[in-house]
């Protein structure tokens, strides 16, 4: 079923360690994911390892990932092109767009994860 | 083989000092000291050899000399009418007073990587002022550390060793023992991890929690309700109480605030919170700023152009309002005709519908490394590397401004030797 979460996104340290290496697999590890908590997968439909996240800006498949820091209901993406293909490009009148608290649907997928030059290519 | 000691890290707001590169010929072996973030920006990776051009964005790359990729860059950015030029986070001081001088001469808007990190923090201060230290203040009273918002502990990896938390100075011998640490956050992290109380807030309650905090501390602890934002009055009382009973309080805050709802008026809020427990004991509050030298830019721009980021030139005279002329803002309505993407990313780090603007119009990029901007780039330039190859200014996230040494010889030309001859380029063809 559809999971509707709020959805944060933010700093890591192996995105940042892979900031200057966004060509390589490494920062697609980095990046390329979404963590729930455990209640929140488990709520999840298991058609495949990774999730589906929809906004109201876009949509973008990535890795889906445990990490019980998380309340129940919020969801994280490290902040990168995966995260910035759905967040709120509305910057509220102060220049700065919606990077958190972004309510987001999240269902279970087998799609594949866009390479970083494939989803940049979307925007082409 | 040469060892440099008290080498800068070019890589986050902290600046540790204190590295010790270890160089072989023109090649860094080791960076000593370096956290995992430092480590990887100095020892490097795949660079762009040689400039590169193509006729649409949809082509091949084809390499080209760096007077060819020069020129196109400069008919580019003169044929604009609303050109953008935007990043400057991962570069010199030196560098941004050239990038200034350039958007004055086309009438660009300059901006940037603020403008999604600490813009708001900026509109904060112009209301409110900042009540602030260096970070060696805090090394050496802070008894009470908070951390709002943001998670050093995977972004500033050394800022808990050297500066807040573990750090021993000349009032904190006893270090991490005689220091409370605070962790307000949304979720808990690894920095939560290691504090003495982790405070939950509901994401996007920050400005009611820090509303009730004043509440509590201006004696009004009878109009907070029971819970604020998730966070029970109970624990709010007590956070009051060991705020006001520090002997030296700091607070850090990070993107939890500056990008949640309220944006800068929960910078606002947390800047009066820090004036009100003046009343009580010395307290003070700092950005924890990302880029090394994302402060240095709005330094550079603020002493050039009398204000901090998001410097519009097309009247002439500096114009500034993030919200009108910040690069979202200027992106997202379609507003600019053609961009400059220099020392920071706007492909990898902005919204899809910000991007998707990018990717329509004539994209300029002097950068050393392939990226996300490079997929949507016309023209790209590569550059030495600041604080590795080119030596020069920067400012810590406390606005101390320090000393780069360069570590190797640049196998690029600098990003001031582009801009310079840019900006030449750029005068010769408009005939001034």
């Amino acid at each position: 079923m559809t999971l509707k979460v709020n959805l944060i996104t933010g700093r890591t340290i192996n995105q940042g360690a892979n900031l200057e290496n966004k060509t390589s697999p490494d920062y697609l590890e980095a990046t390329a994911y979404c963590e729930l908590n455990s209640n929140d997968i488990e709520k999840l439909d298991k058609s495949g390892n990774n999730v589906k996240v929809r906004t109201n800006y876009g949509e973008v498949t990535v890795k889906l990932k445990e990490n019980n820091g998380n309340p129940d209901g919020i969801a994280f993406i490290p902040m990168g092109p995966w995260a910035n293909a759905v967040v709120d490009h509305d910057t509220k009148g102060c220049g700065m767009p919606g990077f958190k608290g972004i309510q987001a649907e999240l269902e279970g997928t087998s799609d594949k994860i866009l390479l970083m030059k494939e989803l940049i290519a979307r925007y082409k | 083989m040469a060892v440099i000691t008290d080498a800068l890290c070019p890589f986050c707001g902290c600046m540790c000092d204190d590295l010790m590169i270890v160089t072989e010929g023109n090649r860094i072996i080791e960076a000593k000291h370096a956290c995992k973030l430092g480590a990887a920006k100095i020892m490097g990776h795949h660079r762009i050899k040689e400039p590169m051009m193509r006729p649409d964005k949809n082509s091949n790359f084809k390499e080209v000399s760096y007077d060819e990729a020069i020129e196109a860059a400069a008919q580019i950015l003169v044929k604009s009418k609303r050109p953008l030029l935007y990043g400057w986070a991962s570069a010199l001081c030196e560098v941004h007073k050239k990038g200034i001088l350039l958007a004055e001469e086309l009438g660009a808007i300059i901006d940037n990587t603020a403008s999604v990190c600490h813009g708001p923090s900026t509109l904060a201060v112009h209301e409110k002022g900042l009540p602030t230290s260096t970070l060696g203040q805090i090394k050496n009273r802070a008894d009470v550390v908070v951390f709002w918002g943001c998670n050093p502990a995977q972004a500033h990896p050394r800022h808990m060793g050297r500066y807040s938390v573990f750090a021993k100075g000349f009032f904190s011998d006893k270090g991490r023992k005689m220091r409370k640490i605070i962790v307000v956050d949304v979720r808990k992290t690894d920095t939560a991890n290691v504090a003495d109380e982790y405070v939950q807030v509901e994401q996007g309650a920050d400005y009611m929690v820090i509303s009730a905090l004043r509440a509590i501390l201006a004696g009004q602890a009878a109009v907070v309700p029971d819970q604020v934002g998730g966070v029970t009055k109970e624990q709010l009382v007590k956070l009051a109480d060991t705020l006001k009973t520090a002997k030296f309080g700091a607070i850090f805050f990070g993107m939890g605030l500056t990008q949640s709802k309220g944006r800068y008026k929960n910078i606002d809020n947390a800047i009066s919170l820090t004036t009100e427990l003046n009343s009580f004991t010395k307290f003070v509050i700092m950005p924890m700023r990302g880029h090394y030298n994302v402060t240095g830019f709005g330094q550079v721009c603020t002493w050039e152009t009398g204000f901090a980021t998001a410097v519009d030139f097309a009247r002439g005279a500096p114009y500034y309002n993030p919200g009108e002329t910040a690069s979202n803002d200027v992106l997202y309505r379609k507003e600019v005709d053609a961009a400059m993407i220099i020392a920071g990313d706007a492909a990898a780090h902005f919204p899809a519908n910000s991007v998707r603007h990018l990717a329509a119009i004539p994209l300029v990029q002097i950068d050393p490394y392939w990226n996300p901007t490079t997929e949507i780039a016309d023209v790209v330039i590569p550059t030495a590397i600041c604080g590795v190859e080119v030596e020069g200014t920067a400012y810590r996230m406390d606005g101390v401004s320090l000393r780069y040494r360069k570590m190797i010889e640049p196998t690029h030309p600098t990003d001031i030797e582009v801009l310079e001859r840019l900006i030449e380029r750029v005068k010769e063809i408009r005939g001034d």
